[in-house]
């Protein structure tokens, strides 16, 4: 099966002429979980941040190489950006619900792309609250407003917002670090279900975590791929030196 | 160590003792301040002082009332801070969006903050000089002019503060979902930042309707009830100041009244926007 996302010789550099990631190649499998893993600063955020065209909100980045998202690259020039960001969703590290309600939270993006309204836009709102696994939590007080909600369920709401765009892919970046451990086993159970129908990129310093959720490893370190391949191979028998310190806890 | 815990204890008491006591001294000034006052200003106060404007001989203690100053107030105020909000807005959205935390962007803010302390008597003299060179007689028009130009660093300054509360991420969050910028401001940020904009424009129109100096020279003062913005226009702080300068008791006494129905003016206003802020800010995210 064709990749779905092909990363060519893609090389960033921060402000200052930083350089974060070198020559990076990579492909990501369709509808299963790539958890992307390495030491703290190795450029797995930076990598993750590049796939939905985030890294241009800082000032000074530069980039080149190419992301194919189905073939095209999404730096091309005449792209429309908004259209990447619809169908390559972001899930935060720390949740940050939008200054309205509940139900507005989960509505805004099927307003601004204009997918839903009326009777099927509060189908829909309840839908991805369901499958983000909130609905039952949240079904009595969908107009209060969103940032009364637990940081949990906050995540969650996020999840559900994130998912009611339609987007294809979607991005996770350390998504449960600001979470308690029931709160961050929910979220890893919604993962889980989601990869039949998209393509999940993590990103995660809990390899406990990777091991839980991945099917296929990015190892990363100082902004280089290392190595990349299915969970099975790459936890059980990596076929790099550096990969096999890293997985024993030598960083 | 017994000791020891001894010291820190009285420290504490000392400490809590003497932010009580500055609280009381707030407190009471408050009270004596609003209860001079009502003491002095309620047994003048009528019908006919907030429904009429001074007859002839008023001053004298004939009837009439100060209607023109209500007006007239509300009038400068409320032109002034309109007015600061066209150009305070714009320029606190400039220097969050552009600027930021460069050398000119210190060079601004400090520049706002020289502007912000400034007196009032200052900003009357200048505009007065200014109104001379260009013709424009002491006028509705010129007091609001001279108003914003008061009001504006008052409530750049404010909104600059409340701007700088903006969480980045909150913004990021909706460009993830593939928003433009233009929807993020129109319907994020701005959702976000209205309860703080509005204390802004409430802190400097505060300023501005409680100002006498500034608009002494520019807005002169009548007994007409303001029509034109050519015209001179009265003003509650300067009715308080004429009145309380004649010799005649009643007369002093209304200048109560009228120091009340100032004070009552902004309570209302001050309030209102407090209670709508806090409707707005119930979605607010911290």
């Amino acid at each position: 099966m064709e990749p779905h996302i092909q990363v060519r010789n893609l090389s960033v550099w921060y402000e200052g002429g930083h350089l974060a990631l070198r020559e990076v190649t990579l492909d990501i499998p369709r509808r299963q979980i790539t958890v992307i893993i390495g030491p703290s600063g190795c450029g797995k955020t930076t990598l993750l941040k590049s796939l939905n065209r985030f890294l241009e909100l800082s000032d000074g980045t530069r980039l080149s190489g190419q992301v194919l998202i189905d073939g095209e690259d999404i730096y091309a020039p005449g792209v429309d950006v908004t259209e990447i960001r619809k169908k390559v969703g972001l899930l935060a590290q720390r949740p940050f619900p939008l200054p309205m309600s509940i139900y507005e939270n989960v509505a805004y993006g099927l307003r601004i792309h204009r997918l839903k309204k009326g009777r099927e836009l509060e189908r829909a709102v309840r839908h991805y609250l369901e499958v983000a696994g909130l609905w039952e939590e949240v079904k009595d007080r969908l107009h209060q407003p969103a940032s009364r909600l637990s940081i949990g369920q906050q995540q969650r709401l996020c999840l559900a917002r994130g998912l009611a765009v339609e987007p294809e892919i979607l991005l996770g970046d350390e998504v449960t670090s600001a979470l308690d451990p029931i709160s961050a086993q929910h979220i890893e159970k919604r993962l889980l279900e989601l990869k039949q129908d998209y393509t999940i990129v993590l990103v995660t310093h809990i390899l406990r975590q990777a091991k839980r959720l991945a099917d296929y490893v990015v190892f990363m370190y100082m902004g280089e791929v290392i190595e990349a391949g299915p969970a099975a191979e790459v936890f059980v028998n990596p076929r790099q030196e550096r990969t096999r310190a890293y997985l024993e806890g030598q960083f | 160590m017994k000791k020891h815990w001894h010291w820190r204890h009285l420290e504490e008491t000392l400490a809590r003792g003497l932010m009580l006591l500055s609280f009381a001294v707030v407190a009471v000034s408050l009270a004596l301040i609003l209860g001079t006052v009502m003491a002095r200003g309620l047994p003048s106060l009528d019908w006919a002082m907030l429904t009429q404007s001074p007859k002839g001989g008023y001053y004298l203690g004939k009837e009439g009332g100060i209607l023109n100053a209500i007006l007239g107030s509300l009038y400068l105020a409320g032109g002034g801070t309109l007015l600061a909000f066209l150009f305070s807005l714009p320029l606190s959205l400039y220097l969050q969006t552009y600027v930021r935390r460069s050398s000119w962007g210190h060079f601004v803010r400090l520049g706002l903050d020289v502007l912000w302390g400034i007196p009032s008597i200052v900003y009357g003299a200048f505009g007065f000089m200014v109104m001379l060179a260009i013709g424009l007689r002491a006028s509705l028009l010129g007091g609001v002019l001279v108003l914003a130009l008061l009001e504006m660093p008052i409530m750049t300054r404010a909104m600059d503060e409340v701007l700088q509360m903006m969480p980045e991420e909150l913004e990021q969050a909706s460009l993830a979902l593939g928003a433009t910028r233009f929807e993020t401001a129109l319907r994020v940020v701005s959702r976000q930042m209205l309860p703080g904009i509005l204390t802004a424009v409430l802190l400097a129109f505060g300023r501005g309707i409680g100002d006498a100096a500034s608009v002494l020279f520019t807005a002169g003062y009548t007994d007409r009830l303001p029509t034109s913005l050519l015209r001179p226009a009265a003003s509650l702080p300067l009715a308080v100041f004429f009145q309380l300068g004649t010799p005649y008791p009643e007369v002093q006494q209304r200048a109560y009244a009228a120091a009340l129905i100032l004070t009552v003016l902004v309570l209302i206003i001050s309030l209102g926007s407090r209670w709508l802020a806090g409707r707005l800010g119930q979605f607010v995210v911290k």
